[in-house]
């Protein structure tokens, strides 16, 4: 790692003016990514700021029909918070399914989505239950906040405080994990409420996204049987050494399956 | 800067540089050689000490979160208090053969004591999902996952004495 400054500031506005005044530095929150990347010098920021004093941004909140989850709140807390469980049980099964026990210790839902890894986990639920991301400054709607590889409707000196998420009728994820790294090759969240489907997938493309086909089909029948036949386009999927497009876009439709099997029971 | 934390019951207090990780630090630092580094890039599970009770990879985290928090490692993990005696979980690694080379076992020690600690009655899924993070390339994962079983249930026993 080069050397780089480091500032623990103990209010969102501090840590807002931090990032901006000093050039090239970044949020760390629980590091998961961060610092691999910056041991692998992949970055050398000039800076750090550490949102890990900024109590306020941790915890789970019960709005009724929402729930609003602190960004600082780790993957380990979600997996074991009895509302979760309750309310939303496929997210709390999701963050269950994250990197292994010392990864779910550290790392955090914000840290998660701001950095939208395209094969991250919690992007399929966000999108997939079409939460709402709230920053510093404004509330972003999940289908505007995603915008590609590692890409964000973040701007400069944005800082994500909380995610809140609306309570399906019913929810639940399937991942097939890259065994080495548990990401996902492909992760699908589906989420039935009682307006309709969604249906969220990681790890299949360069970014999280919605299928519709699915979605319809599911509104109309949510049933594994109503998605069997359902094929993906393989356009835009990513092939590397982990898996071919082909085979990525077959593992969509097998992990939508498991994960309205998961939903309903 | 300065960082005061809890190292193994003691108050500490260390000058380090940010970019220090703390795998570092208590390796090269304190002399505290027990935490292994087997891979360095948050795989394999060697380096997992417990940061203010919780399991971490102490290869992915940076030395100014220590600061006021309580740190245990492998050097750290004991029998009863003044009994001069092996914590339970390693007296089951111990009698269970759950080490070969041994590189590996710090790092599964924590982890299974934090698993243990947590959930008292482990299943056997429960430890299998639980070890994803921690890599062994000796035992084939058998007799480690028998020996958390088996620790897990003498921690148990030795909470109701």
């Amino acid at each position: 790692m080069k050397p780089f400054a480091y500032h623990q500031p103990d209010g969102i506005p501090d840590a807002a003016k931090l990032l901006i005044s000093i050039e090239d530095s970044k949020l760390v929150a629980g590091g998961m990514t961060l610092i691999p990347t910056l041991k692998q010098r992949l970055a050398s920021p000039a800076a750090l700021v550490d949102l890990s004093k900024l109590g306020s941004l941790k915890g789970l909140a019960d709005g009724g029909t929402t729930i609003t989850i602190g960004a600082m709140t780790p993957h380990a807390v979600v997996a074991a918070s009895k509302l979760v469980q309750t309310k939303i049980p496929g997210l709390a099964a999701l963050a269950s399914m994250i990197g292994d026990p010392a990864v779910r210790s550290r790392g955090t839902i914000g840290g998660s989505v701001a950095n939208n890894d395209p094969a991250a986990d919690y992007p399929a639920g966000v999108l997939g239950l079409g939460a709402t991301i709230i920053t510093s400054k404004r509330e972003i709607a999940a289908d505007k906040f995603f915008l590609g590889l590692f890409e964000t409707a973040l701007e400069p000196g944005e800082i994500i405080t909380a995610i809140r998420f609306p309570m399906p009728l019913k929810a639940g994820y399937a991942k097939f994990k890259a065994p080495a790294s548990r990401y996902a090759l492909v992760g699908v969240f589906v989420a039935k409420f009682a307006d309709g489907v969604r249906v969220a997938v990681t790890g299949a493309g360069p970014g999280v996204f919605r299928v519709p086909p699915m979605e319809s089909a599911l509104s109309e029948n949510f049933d594994p049987s109503a998605i069997a036949a359902i094929k993906i386009n393989t356009d835009g999927l990513t092939s590397d050494i982990h898996a071919e497009a082909d085979y990525r876009a077959h593992l969509v439709t097998v992990m939508a399956k498991r994960a309205v099997d998961a939903a309903l029971s | 800067m300065q960082i005061s934390f809890t190292l193994n019951g003691r108050p500490t207090t260390v000058d380090v540089e940010p970019a220090t990780l703390v795998a570092e630090l208590l390796r090269e630092q304190l002399n505290l050689t027990g935490t292994h580094i087997g891979c360095d890039t948050s795989q394999c599970g060697a380096c997992v000490v417990h940061l203010d009770g919780l399991p971490v990879k102490s290869c992915t985290l940076l030395a100014p979160a220590l600061d006021g928090a309580t740190l245990l490692t492998i050097e750290g993990l004991q029998g009863a208090p003044g009994s001069n005696q092996m914590h339970p979980m390693q007296e089951a690694f111990r009698e269970h053969h759950g080490l070969q080379c041994g590189f590996c076992t710090p790092g599964m020690l924590m982890t299974a004591v934090a698993l243990a600690t947590e959930k008292p009655d482990l299943t056997e899924a429960d430890v299998r999902h639980g070890l994803e993070g921690n890599i062994c390339r000796c035992t084939g994962y058998q007799n480690i996952v028998v020996s958390v079983m088996a620790g897990a249930a003498a921690m148990n026993a030795a909470k109701g004495e």
